[in-house]
């Protein structure tokens, strides 16, 4: 089990590295200059040279690529002479070429947001696409499977945005249950933090629990038809006892797999979901950033969303270690 | 032992019930495709501490027949009917509730592929706990004992230890031997075991009938061997029922259904059976023909098409399906040649070919 950890750990870890050289390598890759961004387009060629030795530019791109991974792991000091100096603290992922804000500082003011989106959303499509799934299994066939079946092929099919929009408008504003939606600080207030999320939660969250109850529906079937679902009938026990743990024992594990992917989709999904009810989160932070040439802040939001992705991965692999007996001896 | 004649009237009603007493089984699955006639009027029984073993090629009832008395093709689609009676209880017209908690407890089963027949995210002895404990109100800790037991009596090595194993971590006899301690775990009366060597190796195949022989001894249960192999039949039980598309067609004392066997399908899958003794220019001779389909079920006797010696009996084979009829005392036989004449060519014609 250690030793599973451990190889699963350095896996991550070069995963990690391996998608900072490629985010850190759109410095070099796209046809601009650094500094022109940072200082402004109508800066006199002294600034811009001064921008350079400030953040490094002149440099070989290993030497700023070793700096910036640095940064993020002791701290950097910016100075473009003796008595200017700016220290970064860690994790320094550089500064804002717009807004000048530290990229830590931006990252950590919208992450709650799109955590908040994603993670209510994978709660919800987790728990109503399995039940919707497991439901159909068992009645297959019937009005409520058909019908499950029907409303998650048109989940499957609506793209994130047309869900929010339909939803914004019918229920916030047509219906006004949910007016007015806008982000509150779950610290805040946690009870109007829940019912603004209602609503991206269900947008973001349609999709994904038709995917899953269609998946749930397969799996359950074909668990339904093992052997070993007929030697726990043949024991004697309860058909409850059946279903809901030895054909869900089944059913789950291949759920949870795709589930530490689809987290990573759900990131991409969250930033629809944040566009289309205006919350500003990560998503929106990286649109807007690549549309201004941001580089530092495009690259935090690689790494940051990297970084959890892998993380979810290695916590879905561990989890899956736990599972599924038969993986420890892989 | 009570032998029911394969006949439309069903015996009378105070006639002595055989331990597990089947009479006149019907199973029907409703397909798409049309009707299968899976099992077709089936009758047997078995005591305690006998053994019958159900032979026949796949598709021919077997498995479908086992399934039945453990009541677990009751789904949609499904239609039984006929009588099984087991300690004087019917199983067919019981409830869903009251099989289930026969299942496990009165009556147990040992699956052909105990691999896929486990659950392979418990424990072996996880599960075999939770078949103790549905049956048995005891605490966990009792549980564990008593299958720390179970697996110490089926020969598995170190069951302090094995018992927190996981099936994947068996070896297939292991497995099986686990799986028959799971049957085991709450001393039934009645042991249906479908195909349960088939998976394993020879070897290891002797120790697990060894293993049932010794285990019936010791509990006097009564024990159906569903099996297509002929020397596990031989090797151990003490009747046989040989199935052919959904119906028996040979029924008797092993030991006379090897000596002289009357139907022309039991000859079939005897001169098919691999023997060491054969002489090398000797071939095997299969049974022509492939087993029939059960929605469009041949006419007459059913055996007819693949039968090489239809013409003899033709043309009541193929309009008249043959009952199972004494031929001598304990030995049935479904088919049209004259008693005699079977005898005859079985001495004659298939006998020097064994």
């Amino acid at each position: 089990m250690v030793r599973f950890i451990i190889r699963r750990l350095l896996g991550s870890l070069g995963v990690l590295i391996a998608a900072s050289i490629v985010a850190f390598g759109i410095f070099f890759l796209i046809p601009s200059n650094p500094a022109v961004l940072y200082s402004g387009r109508t800066s006199s060629p002294a600034t811009i040279q001064a921008t350079k030795v400030r953040l490094g530019l002149n440099d070989p791109a290993y030497e700023q690529y070793y700096h910036y991974m640095k940064g993020i792991v002791v701290g950097r000091d910016f100075s473009s002479g003796p008595g200017d100096v700016n220290h970064c603290p860690v994790p320094c992922l550089g500064y804002s070429f717009k807004s000048n804000e530290p990229v830590t500082s931006i990252l950590w003011s919208r992450l709650p947001v799109t955590f908040s989106i994603i993670i209510g959303a994978a709660v919800l499509w987790l728990v109503s696409g399995v039940a919707i799934g497991v439901l159909s299994a068992l009645k297959r066939g019937s009005v409520i499977d058909r019908g499950a079946m029907i409303v998650a092929l048109a989940g499957v099919s609506l793209p994130v945005f047309f869900t929010a929009l339909i939803l914004l408008k019918l229920v916030s504003y047509d219906w006004k249950i949910l007016p007015n939606v806008h982000y509150v600080n779950f610290a805040d207030d946690p009870l109007n933090w829940a019912r603004n999320l209602i609503l991206p939660w269900i947008a973001l969250a349609f999709l994904f629990s038709a995917l899953y109850a269609r998946l749930t529906r397969a799996t359950t079937l074909e668990t339904l038809g093992e052997d070993y679902i007929r030697t726990a009938r043949a024991k004697g026990l309860p058909e409850r006892t059946v279903i809901g743990k030895h054909t869900l024992r089944a059913v789950l594990t291949p759920i949870v797999t795709i589930f530490g992917l689809d987290l990573a989709q759900g990131f991409t999904g969250a930033i629809l979901t944040e566009k289309a009810f205006g919350f500003v989160g990560l998503g929106q932070t990286a649109v807007s950033a690549v549309d201004q040439s941001d580089l530092p802040v495009v690259i935090g939001v690689v790494l940051l969303s990297t970084f959890i992705v892998v993380i979810a991965n290695l916590i879905v692999d561990l989890l899956y270690g736990v599972i599924d007996p038969r993986v420890r001896l892989a | 032992m009570s032998l029911t004649k394969d006949g439309p009237t069903p015996p009378p009603a105070t006639a002595r019930r055989g331990f597990l007493d089947v009479r006149d089984l019907v199973v029907h699955f409703f397909t798409d495709d049309g009707v299968v006639n899976a099992v077709d009027g089936l009758s047997f029984s078995v005591e305690p501490g006998r053994t019958l073993g159900i032979v026949g090629e796949s598709g021919s009832g077997k498995s479908v027949t086992s399934l039945s008395i453990m009541g677990l093709n009751r789904g949609r689609g499904t239609k039984i009917s006929g009588e099984i009676w087991l300690e004087g209880q019917e199983l067919i017209s019981a409830s869903t509730e009251e099989i289930r908690a026969l299942r496990g407890s009165k009556m147990a089963m040992i699956f052909q592929d105990p691999l896929s027949a486990m659950h392979p995210f418990f424990s072996i002895g996880a599960q075999i706990s939770e078949a103790y404990r549905v049956h048995n109100d005891v605490s966990k800790k009792a549980a564990r004992v008593r299958t720390i037991e179970l697996l110490d009596r089926v020969g598995i090595p170190s069951p302090n230890t094995r018992v927190d194993d996981y099936p994947h971590q068996f070896s297939g006899g292991m497995r099986q031997r686990a799986m028959i301690a799971m049957a085991l775990s709450c001393d039934p009366r009645l042991l249906i075991a479908d195909e349960p060597t088939t998976a394993l190796d020879v070897t290891v195949q002797a120790q697990i009938l060894d293993l049932l022989r010794d285990l019936q001894k010791e509990f006097n249960s009564a024990i159906v061997l569903i099996t297509h192999d002929l020397g596990v039949i031989a090797e151990a039980t003490d009747e046989v029922l040989v199935m052919y598309a959904g119906r028996g067609v040979e029924y008797g004392p092993v030991k006379e259904l090897f000596a002289a066997p009357e139907h022309p399908y039991t000859w079939g899958l005897l001169q098919s059976m691999t023997r060491l003794d054969r002489k090398d220019q000797d071939r095997l001779r299969p049974v022509l023909g492939s087993p029939p389909s059960l929605i469009h079920v041949p006419s007459g006797c059913p055996f007819h098409p693949r039968c090489p010696y239809d013409a003899q009996a033709a043309p009541a084979s193929r309009e008249i399906r043959p009952n199972l009829i004494e031929t001598t005392p304990g030995h049935q036989v479904a088919c049209h040649l004259e008693p005699a004449e079977r005898q005859r060519i079985f001495r004659e014609e298939v006998s020097p070919g064994l």
